[in-house]
């Protein structure tokens, strides 16, 4: 998908932002940037049947990028989920990504965690190795550098519980591969915005 | 007692699907029964206030709907069963999501103890309408009915209008439920709270293009269907404007009508096979006011060279349509009406144009001598009739009748959008985005129904109208006198025209071979048919057409070898227009352009 080589979008300017003078515009050199950058978004949906049928098939029917979707119900009163997801693309693209989620009728709120300042996100993933001797040891040894807790093993396998931002499950991964690596189950990322404001607010 | 809007009658879920739309000024109904959809035919043979039209095609009940929708702003009901009835109406509802007409498509189901089992006759509805329509549901609970009939209209034609799919299982429609009254407020969704589209614009953004508009020496504007969708008020308010400001006015396929085709600011329509004069000044204007176009492909051209040195405002009720395919310079989020009412208002607080008169007199002298090619110039000499002229022809019999034009795709469909001028919008109905053949006459059925004493003729073409040739046989059952004016090159032309233009001439498959009696086949369906081939018959022929209380074929032959200049060629940019067939053989396409269509 070359997503790999996606950039992290920079910070809008002071003067890029004065510019922004009312609703829906973006600076014009912004939107012609042909670069490509990962997004992370929030998006709060009413957790109905369909509507993660609904976002799939947007991006495929348009041709976005999905790096990582993630679902699940955040409110069951109100029975609303929250969808978070990985995307890249150029600024264009992600713009419109944003403003054809938003116009889907259960979509209450798409936030752009990357825009709109520091965010945290998170990733947790079961990683099975196996092995005898030194590469077990040295599995071991890994594992607790990465401050990962071992939730199931055997006299020849582990599972690792990981969790960080997914650069850190990827680089663990990585780590396990000459030493036996038998499989890995992701959650996908979930993320959320640093500070007080909620994403309703 | 507190007014929930709930009445305590029990009724069955067909009952209350019918009150529901009873409650939503529904008077027509376009549809054909099957198994699934019984108990709703059983309600609606026992009340009067909604009359039934029985297409004789599923694809046909939807394009009726939307001839219906079009041609009055209401919204189009369309009842199909389960299974074959709603993949046919697939085509349908994708025409209405492109085009943006207001529909409301309530389709069969199998019982819902039955979904997934691969029962006779069903088909997983909402997953393959769910890319086809606006919005879409699966009601699986008799209480939830009537709410969700009330929010699937104002889905239907709130925001950017588009169809939407309410699947009924038949075990849902025989239960017993309540009925819920449509709630009184605009915003009626209970079940979805966020869906609230943006209608009134950010005063600093209209603000913002009223001040580029003003200081702009070289202005157009652009406009599109949005101004039709908004209602009437738009297009009254689009021609106050558009007086206010002298400045020259283009539109899009979808947006014919709304302004007058008599005024002299008007530049015709744009696009690939728009008017000279109009795609110039797109190329040149200094400032381009869109409103409510899409900056579609059949529109710019190639976007290497869309209008390069021009600022741009951009008017859309839909924020997805805002920098798309064209980064615009000010994009204004709202409703055609509510933005021009608006910058009607600020034009005038802050006294009009900034620049010289002079100014605008010169790009009038640039436009004029753009006009002066006179690209719509075609010759009617000799015995074989141009399509041209058969347009032209039919457009000077009818002007003076209220008429209604719907066509099929090809040629045909755009000289009728070059040569029949309309005054008023929602008189034009045609499938632009997604072209679909087959169109024009269930739309014709449609425009007739809800419009019983206008004129209604579908412009066609001898292979389109043949794609759903069957709802003639509607038409002559609702004794709805519609016309079906059939250009007849024995070609695909539209088809032949590229085949000569990007192939060599080789023309596979595009010759309408085995083509039946269109006389003949007129009189098998009780309607009357007429041919004619000589130019000096022409006008009799249209008047004894118009005369005619019946739907009647005419079979109109004409030049086959014509062909729809001008033409911008796929991959080319607005400056870049062949004029004329001797034009063609200059301008080669090349490249990325074979691979465009
Ligand atoms: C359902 C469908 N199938 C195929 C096409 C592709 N197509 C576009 S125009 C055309 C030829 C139409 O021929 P006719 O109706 O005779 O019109 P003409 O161009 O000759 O005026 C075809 C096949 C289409 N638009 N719609
Ligand atoms: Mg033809």
């Amino acid at each position: 998908m070359g997503t790999h080589m996606a950039k992290t979008p920079q910070k809008p300017e002071p003067e890029e932002q004065a510019a922004n003078i009312y609703e829906g515009s973006i600076p014009l050199a912004r939107l012609k940037d042909k670069d490509i950058y990962r997004h992370v978004m929030a998006v709060l949906v009413d957790n109905e049947s369909g509507v993660l049928a609904r976002v799939v098939g947007l991006f495929s029917g348009r041709g976005y990028n999905i790096e990582s979707l993630t679902v699940s119900e955040v409110d069951k009163e109100k029975k609303l989920s929250r969808i978070n997801l990985v995307t890249s693309g150029t600024r264009q693209v992600v713009e419109q990504i944003k403003a054809q989620l938003g116009r889907l009728v259960p979509v209450h709120i798409v936030h752009d965690l990357t825009d709109e300042g520091p965010s945290v996100s998170r990733e947790l993933a079961l990683v099975k190795v196996r092995g005898v001797g030194e590469k077990r040891v040295e599995a071991l040894r890994i594992g607790d550098i990465f401050r990962s807790n071992v939730v199931d093993s055997t006299t020849e396998s582990f599972v690792f519980e990981v969790v960080g931002s997914d650069q850190k499950v990827d680089a663990f991964i990585d780590l396990m591969k000459p030493l036996g690596l038998v499989e890995v189950s992701r959650t996908g990322v979930a993320a959320i915005a640093r500070g007080t404001k909620g994403v309703q607010e | 007692m507190p007014d929930t809007g709930i009445t305590e009658e029990r009724l069955n879920g067909a009952a209350i699907v019918l009150k529901a739309l009873q409650e939503q000024g529904v008077d027509v109904i376009f549809g054909y029964p099957g198994g699934s959809v019984l108990p709703i035919y059983d309600e609606l043979f026992k009340q009067n206030s909604i009359r039934h039209v029985l297409v004789r095609h599923e694809q046909g009940a939807v394009h009726a709907a939307e001839g219906y929708a079009r041609s009055t702003g209401k919204v189009g009901v369309v009842l199909v069963t389960s299974g074959p009835g709603a993949t046919n109406a697939v085509t349908g509802l994708m025409d209405a999501l492109m085009d943006s007409i207001p529909v409301v498509c309530l389709t069969g189901q199998v019982p819902t103890h039955l979904i997934g089992n691969d029962a006779f006759q069903e088909a997983d509805t909402t997953g393959i309408t769910r890319p086809c329509t606006k919005h879409n549901y699966l009601v699986k609970d008799v209480d939830q009915l009537a709410r969700t009939v009330h929010e699937a209209f104002f889905v239907a034609k709130s925001g950017r209008p588009g169809p939407v799919v309410i699947d009924l299982p038949k075990d849902v429609v025989m239960a017993l439920g309540t009925y819920t009254e449509a709630p009184k407020t605009s915003a009626p969704s209970k079940q979805h709270t966020a869906y609230k589209p943006r209608v009134v614009p950010d005063r600093a953004a209209v603000e913002a293009a009223v001040e580029l508009m003003r200081n702009s020496k070289r202005p157009v504007f652009y406009t599109g269907g949005g101004v039709i969708n908004s209602g009437t008020r738009a297009s009254e308010l689009l021609r106050e404007l558009v007086k206010l400001t002298g400045f020259p006015i283009t539109s899009t396929l979808m947006g014919l009508g709304a302004f007058p085709a008599a005024d002299e600011q008007w530049l015709g329509m744009l696009g690939m096979h728009g008017l000279y004069e109009a795609n110039l000044a797109m190329f040149h204007c200094d400032v381009m006011i869109n409103i409510g176009a899409r900056f579609d492909d059949r529109v710019t051209g190639n976007l290497k060279f869309f209008s390069p040195n021009s600022k741009k405002i951009h008017v859309d009720i839909d924020p997805s349509s805002i920098n798309k395919n064209v980064i615009v310079d000010i994009p204004v989020l709202g409703d055609c009406a509510h933005v021009l009412e608006e910058m009607i208002k600020i034009w005038k607080e802050k006294g009009g144009s900034k620049v010289e008169a002079k100014a605008h007199k010169t790009w009038w002298r640039q436009i004029e001598e753009w006009r002066a090619r006179d690209c719509l110039k075609f010759e009617q000499k000799g015995k074989i009739i141009k399509p041209q002229y058969a347009i032209q022809r039919l457009y000077e019999l009818t002007k003076n009748r209220k008429t209604f034009i719907t066509t099929e795709v090809g040629q045909h469909q755009m000289w009728a959008a070059q040569f029949y001028r309309f005054e008023e919008p929602n008189r034009w109905l045609t499938s632009g985005g997604l072209g679909t053949m087959g169109y024009g006459l269930p739309a014709a059925v449609g425009a007739q129904m809800a419009n019983p004493d206008a004129l209604v003729v579908d412009i066609a073409g001898e292979a389109s109208i043949l794609m759903n040739i069957q709802e003639l046989s509607t038409a002559v059952q609702f004794r709805l006198p519609v016309k079906i004016f059939i250009i007849n090159n024995q070609y695909m032309g539209m088809v032949r025209q590229w085949q000569e233009l990007l192939h060599g001439g080789r023309y596979s498959e595009s010759y309408t071979d085995a083509l039946p009696d269109f006389v003949k086949l007129a009189e098998a369906y009780h309607c009357a048919g007429l041919r004619v081939s000589d130019p000096d018959k022409l006008d009799d022929t249209i008047k004894e057409m118009m005369s005619i209380n019946k739907p009647v074929i005419v079979d109109v032959l004409v030049d086959q070898k014509e062909n729809c200049f001008p033409m911008i060629p796929s991959g080319k940019a607005h400056n870049e227009m062949i004029l004329s067939a001797e034009d063609t053989t200059k301008k080669v396409i090349t490249g990325e352009g074979l691979a465009l269509v």
